[in-house]
């Protein structure tokens, strides 16, 4: 016994220290990590700091709300998708363009677009959509700023609700008219910020709301269309319908009407592209005349809110948000996700929620339908130049002035329809069926264009 | 005098070691007091939402057409013998432990394989009366091996909501 114990030598039992202080390192590393887990099962927001109407800095907010404001500063991001996203393109800083990365232009991917657009700012300069940070300078930086675009621009490229209500000494469409009426040079210097969380929160009660006036005034012509009238969305919406409504304020089709360059949205006849379509006729609206044939042009913007109105996931009640802003769990807290992106970037908290199996599995599903769209968008753009070249020679061979507006017009409507799901920023996939409706009668447009042109004189 | 200071030496170092043990004991025993870790060992559900992010599979539980009948240990774990019960629920357990202590773990949470096969078992144990009939015009007569019937005739592949409509 007594030799056993005089056998245990020093550096055994430094052994045995270290091995039992490890133990309880851990062990009390786990316990701390327990009590932690235990302490955000009782969620708790911290007020730091007062916010209200006026704060337009989302750095304020974010100190009540570090978590999400921690993500939407993510959304400076650039990831790309098969189909969508932007890839970073490194960029020699100039005196006219500051910024040392830019995303890929759209235009040498998809050549036909100059050409859709000749003779329109866009033909100039037309890029992939990056995230919401990048908003307010992509704006400033583009090409097609050398136009000399309007102040309505900045309704949707910075955030303009305390600006409208200073302009307007507290009177958000006063000051609306104001800002629109500004030329853009004059009206950035309103704007501090990107889209921030006052142009979608209640500053008192985080409820979701309704900011722009030109979306107050679309969504009641367009509920006016279904019998509703004297729509307030402030005061009618469903919660869920905010969560598509406050995206709904920027990702739409628009115009700006008249001299004031008034922002508009043409949904007096409804929310497709046809009612859209019905609505720039009434009001023979034109956005420009093509370069090569002389049509009178629209350009369709990016109508994510109308093409998704129109298809699977709305018809059952999916919004916006519960796949651009799925909902995370961090610590006890559900919160929704504001690093606003592709859903194929996070499929499991997008799509799982309701399909209920692989990532890959639903990302496969997802590019099935984008393919596809892809193809059609390409023929439908094919079909338009040769339209396009049609017109052209016709003109030379002297056909008749009135084959030629006929063919104009064709050309009009053809360009509208297929730009309206190639500018809209999902590949189809907000409304996939809907989305190939719409390019299959913009090849027949064409088609009917260049048959007009065909027709023997009477 | 030489053994004198060996022999305080060794008294220390005992000490010392008894110290440490003891700290272990201590601390572990408050640890798995604290984490309400003996309720793992009975069959009670509310235990599974000990740490919250069950918490809402729980709450769909109570409610679902199962919340009456079934715990969760009657669909989540093996009713072949004691070993396969235990060794179902210590290998969850620490799985899901580490998984909650990391923090790396995906929201919406997915069933693995393992545990979609004991669920799977699971259904055919209450329903046999039912399934078994469905089960032979499946896939012929029934072998031991079930994989086959897993996969050609999965009950949640359909019934995917009656435990917890999450």
């Amino acid at each position: 016994m007594k030799k056993q114990t005089s056998q245990i030598t020093l550096p055994t039992l430094l052994l045995i220290v270290i091995l039992s202080a490890g133990i309880c390192f851990a062990m009390v590393a786990l316990l701390t990590n327990i009590f932690e887990r235990k302490q955000e099962g009782r969620s708790t927001i911290m007020r730091v700091v007062e916010i209200d109407d006026d704060t337009s800095d989302p750095a304020v907010w974010g100190k009540n709300f570090p978590l999400q404001y921690d993500d939407y500063l993510k959304t400076a991001d650039m990831i790309q998708t098969t189909y969508g996203g932007s890839e970073a393109i490194p960029h020699v800083p100039t005196d006219e363009d500051p910024r040392d990365i830019v995303s890929r232009s759209k235009l040498e991917l998809i050549p036909q677009l100059k050409r859709m657009w000749a003779g329109y700012a866009f033909s100039k300069d037309y890029r992939e959509k990056r995230g919401h940070a990048y908003m307010l300078t992509d704006q400033l930086y583009t090409e097609r700023q050398k136009v000399g675009q309007p102040g309505t621009c900045i309704h949707c490229h910075g955030s303009t609700y305390v600006a409208m209500k200073e302009l307007g000494n507290g009177d958000i469409l006063a000051g609306f008219e104001k800002l629109n009426a500004m030329p853009y040079s004059e009206a950035k210097e309103h704007i501090k910020h990107p889209v921030a969380c006052i142009d979608c929160h209640d500053p008192d009660t985080m409820a979701l709301r309704i900011t722009r006036p030109a979306f107050m005034e679309g969504i009641a012509a367009y509920k006016a269309t279904q019998g509703i009238k004297d729509y307030d969305v402030n005061r009618d919406a469903t919660r869920q319908e905010m969560r598509s409504f406050v995206c709904g304020q920027c990702h739409v089709e628009y115009y700006f009407k008249g001299d004031q360059k008034r922002l508009t949205y043409p949904w007096s006849e409804g929310l497709t592209v046809d009612a859209a379509y019905e609505h720039f006729e009434k009001e023979e609206f034109k956005d420009w005349v093509h370069a090569e044939t002389g049509a009178p042009m629209l350009k369709a913007q990016h109508p994510e809110f109308e093409l998704w109105s129109q298809g699977i996931h709305a018809r059952a009640g999916v919004s916006c948000a519960d796949c651009h802003m799925a909902y995370k769990r961090v610590g006890a807290m559900k919160i929704s996700d504001h690093h606003i992106r592709s859903p194929l970037l996070n499929v499991n908290a997008s799509c799982g929620t309701c399909h209920k199996t692989s990532d890959q599995e639903l990302i496969a599903r997802t590019e099935n339908i984008q393919t596809r769209h892809r193809k059609l968008v390409e023929v439908a753009l094919d079909a338009l130049m040769d339209l396009i070249d049609d017109i052209n020679k016709a003109k030379k061979n002297g056909v008749s002035e009135e084959k030629i507006k006929k063919a104009q017009q064709w050309q009009r409507k053809a360009t509208f329809y297929v730009d309206y799901v190639e500018a809209e920023n999902s590949s189809g996939f907000h409304a996939g069926q809907e989305a190939a409706r719409i390019l299959a009668e913009s090849i027949d447009f064409s088609r009917k264009g260049q048959n007009v042109l065909r027709e023997s004189t009477p | 005098m030489n053994q004198i200071t060996r022999l305080k030496l060794k008294t220390v170092l005992y000490l010392v070691i008894a110290v440490l043990i003891g700290g272990v004991i201590g601390i572990g025993t408050f640890t798995f007091g604290y984490a309400n870790g003996a309720s793992y060992l009975k069959a009670d559900s509310k235990s599974c939402a000990n740490c919250h992010v069950m918490q809402g599979h729980f709450d769909a539980w109570v409610k679902s057409s199962h919340g009456k009948f079934a715990s969760c240990n009657d669909c989540h774990a093996p009713h072949d013998n004691v070993v396969s019960a235990y060794y179902c629920k210590a290998r969850n357990g620490f799985f899901h432990s580490l998984a909650f202590t990391t923090g790396d773990f995906e929201e919406n949470l997915r069933i693995t394989d393992y545990n979609r096969g004991v669920t799977e078992q699971a259904c055919r144990k209450c329903h046999a009366d039912l399934v078994h009939q469905i089960d032979i015009l499946a896939v012929g007569e029934l072998n031991k091996d079930s994989s086959e019937r897993l996969e050609s005739n999965s009950c949640i592949r359909c019934h995917l909501t009656v435990g917890h409509d999450t």
